[in-house]
């Protein structure tokens, strides 16, 4: 059966659960192979034969810490010699950095950002803000493709992967950008933004508390984002932001509180499968894409909501 | 210290942006067409960076004939000059021509310290051009940094990643994309809208740059789409104003989706 690699997502070992999509898709194809760049190996290892990786390419030499993205396409390109039947990779701002440089390494065709890729390779995207379906398909060299979180449903597979070191061998030109600093975000015990599979956002009319916002989250066990109005106030961080230049989130459940629906917001959260307004403007363009909306204040109608929800789980 | 920044002439995005009928590329011709905003910071980056040091910032462009409109915009923002590069040849580009085309285009231009981008094209969207340009040209490229120092021949930008905030450095020449984190872009004065008239813009074809025409537009493309549909509009559902029981409404909605 062709291979199929799968660049791992990971933080220390810790497997991200868009890799388990990427190893469910790549079954799809053929047959999954991953790639583990840096360390804490022993951790991912079972997660990765659990979801079906037949092989394991494992690069962890220590100074792939310490530049930045350069070096990670290089070693992807060397996997890849074995011409695959395609390249998966995460759509994130890394993910998507290798997948370019990996693109003009080797003389491949890339798509970006796709929203489901079938097993003759056709892919699926999303595009100008969501108003468009676009199918697509690489016609030259191995088909690099970077897949949304949220694409598909991870379905384990177990296997007993065959393991294969890379040696890594970096140019000059990979070790040019180099990572001085690294200060992790603290923790906040929520699931991850683009992972979720509910999320709550509050915008400006959060007048700067994103309190109630941040307890319907813990209520439902979703993730909480922002506006860009409100991280630019300096009430949430950046990390946080929902849009075209923050996250891009697809979950089945989005609750918008105190956000107008600009078409840069929208262009994060179009995709989600059920949308919840709660705005005290009825004119809010965001209520042309409610499932259920609320127009009142948001400082009354989410913290009667959390109580209703706690009455209900008893 | 000689700065290009990549600006791109994009579709309106508060416009209804759409594709060509005939070849699934993005109307560029049937929409009014802005500067991408994501660049403008960019811009800004550089003439905060090359102001004080009396450096010099080329706006440098890939796209139809009216993607001089966006150069323009960068003159009257203070960029010194201008290079469009338009060739009918280059009708459908993909991203990985672009980037040739691009890297191309920066070694004529020459002698270039640090290449500004945007984070993203407006319509495109893919976030690729910056790193495929640094690949060929062999330069380090720093990506979606919301804070840019230059000294000593050095780069240092702060990005914000999902598990951690990074500090980079890189040797110059480098390429640097920028978020809108970075800056506030200036409105271009009219003192500066008057100079930009009189500033240098060139034109460049693809035989200019060494590029063979069989590598570019939409026949090189290494990617093809095969359809394209409108997405339904959203369906509004129930919307209710809040009397005092708004919060309890929305809980019995997501009890019926199963959500509680
Ligand atoms: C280049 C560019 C990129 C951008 N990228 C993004 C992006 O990634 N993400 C993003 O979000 N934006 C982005 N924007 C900004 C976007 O255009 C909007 O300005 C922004 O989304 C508005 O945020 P908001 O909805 O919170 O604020 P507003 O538009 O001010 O809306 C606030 C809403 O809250 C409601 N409200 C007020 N008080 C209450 C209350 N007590 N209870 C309930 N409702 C209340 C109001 O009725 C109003 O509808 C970008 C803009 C540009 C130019
Ligand atoms: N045709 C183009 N002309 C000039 N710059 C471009 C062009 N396409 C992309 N860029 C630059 O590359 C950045 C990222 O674009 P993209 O990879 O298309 O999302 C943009 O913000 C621009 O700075």
């Amino acid at each position: 059966m062709s291979e199929v690699l799968v660049l791992v997502d990971h933080v220390e070992g810790t497997v991200r659960k868009t890799t388990l999509e990427l190893l469910t898709i790549a079954r799809r194809i053929g047959e999954p192979s991953a790639i583990f760049i840096g360390s804490g190996y022993e951790a991912a290892k079972e997660t990765l034969a659990q979801y079906g990786a037949a092989k394991i390419f494992v690069a962890d030499a220590p100074e792939l810490e310490e530049f930045l993205v350069a070096p990670k396409a290089e070693v992807v390109a060397q996997a890849a010699v074995s011409s695959p039947a395609a390249v998966l990779i995460t759509s994130s701002p890394e993910g998507k950095e290798i997948a370019a440089r990996l693109a003009i390494k080797l003389g491949s065709g890339i798509i970006t950002d796709a929203t489901d890729v079938g097993a003759d390779l056709t892919t699926t995207q999303s595009v100008f803000a969501g108003s468009y379906t676009v199918t697509a398909k690489v016609t030259h060299g191995v088909p690099i493709i970077t897949v949304k979180p949220n694409a598909v449903t991870p379905q384990p597979a177990p296997t007993t992967p065959v393991e294969e070191k890379v040696e890594v061998v970096l140019s000059e030109a990979a070790k040019a950008a180099r990572i001085v600093d690294r200060q992790p975000r603290a923790a906040t015990g929520r699931p991850e933004l683009a992972e979720a599979a509910i999320v709550v956002s509050g915008g400006r009319g959060t007048a700067g508390d994103f309190g109630p916002v941040e307890a319907l989250a813990d209520a439902l066990g979703g993730a909480v984002g922002a506006s860009r109005a409100a991280v630019d106030s300096g009430w949430y961080p950046h990390a946080y932001q929902i849009g075209q230049t923050g996250k891009t989130v697809s979950p089945q459940l989005y609750i918008a509180a105190g956000i107008s629906g600009a078409i840069q917001h929208k262009a994060g959260m179009q995709t989600s499968k059920n949308v919840v307004v709660v705005n005290k403007d009825g004119e809010a363009p965001i209520f042309a894409m409610a499932d259920f909306g609320v127009v009142g204040d948001l400082h009354t109608v989410l913290p009667q909501a959390v109580e209703e929800i706690e009455k209900r789980k008893g | 210290m000689k700065i290009t920044v990549l600006v791109k002439h994009v579709p309106d995005a508060t416009a209804d942006r759409t594709f060509s009928e005939t070849d699934h590329t993005t109307d560029r011709v049937g929409v009014d067409g802005i500067l991408s905003e994501l660049d403008e910071y960019a811009v800004e980056e550089a003439l905060k960076i090359a102001e004080p040091a009396d450096g010099e910032v080329v706006v440098l462009t890939m796209g139809p004939e009216q993607a001089a409109d966006a150069l323009r915009k960068g003159l009257q923002m203070g960029a010194a000059s201008a290079v469009h590069v338009v060739d009918d040849a280059l009708h459908g580009s993909d991203a990985i021509a672009t980037s040739l085309v691009l890297a191309a285009a920066i070694r004529k231009v020459g002698a270039v310290d640090l290449v500004l981008t945007g984070m993203a094209s407006t319509d495109g969207s893919m976030s690729v051009v910056p790193a495929m340009i640094a690949e060929r040209l062999g330069l380090p490229h720093v990506g979606f940094v919301g804070d840019l120092t230059v000294a000593d021949g050095t780069v240092t930008g702060r990005r914000d990643g999902d598990a951690a905030s990074e500090t980079v450095e890189a040797q110059l020449p480098a390429i640097v994309s920028v978020t809108d984190q970075i800056n506030e872009p200036r409105y271009p004065s009219f003192k500066g809208i008057m100079a930009a008239k009189k500033k240098p813009f060139e034109t460049w074809s693809v035989a200019d740059l060494d590029v063979d025409a069989a590598d570019v537009g939409l026949s090189a493309a290494w990617s093809i789409v095969e359809d394209v549909t409108k997405r339904p509009p959203r369906t509004s559902g129930q919307v209710v104003t809040d009397e005092g029981d708004g919060g309890v409404q929305l809980v019995e909605f997501l009890v019926a989706q199963k959500f509680v």
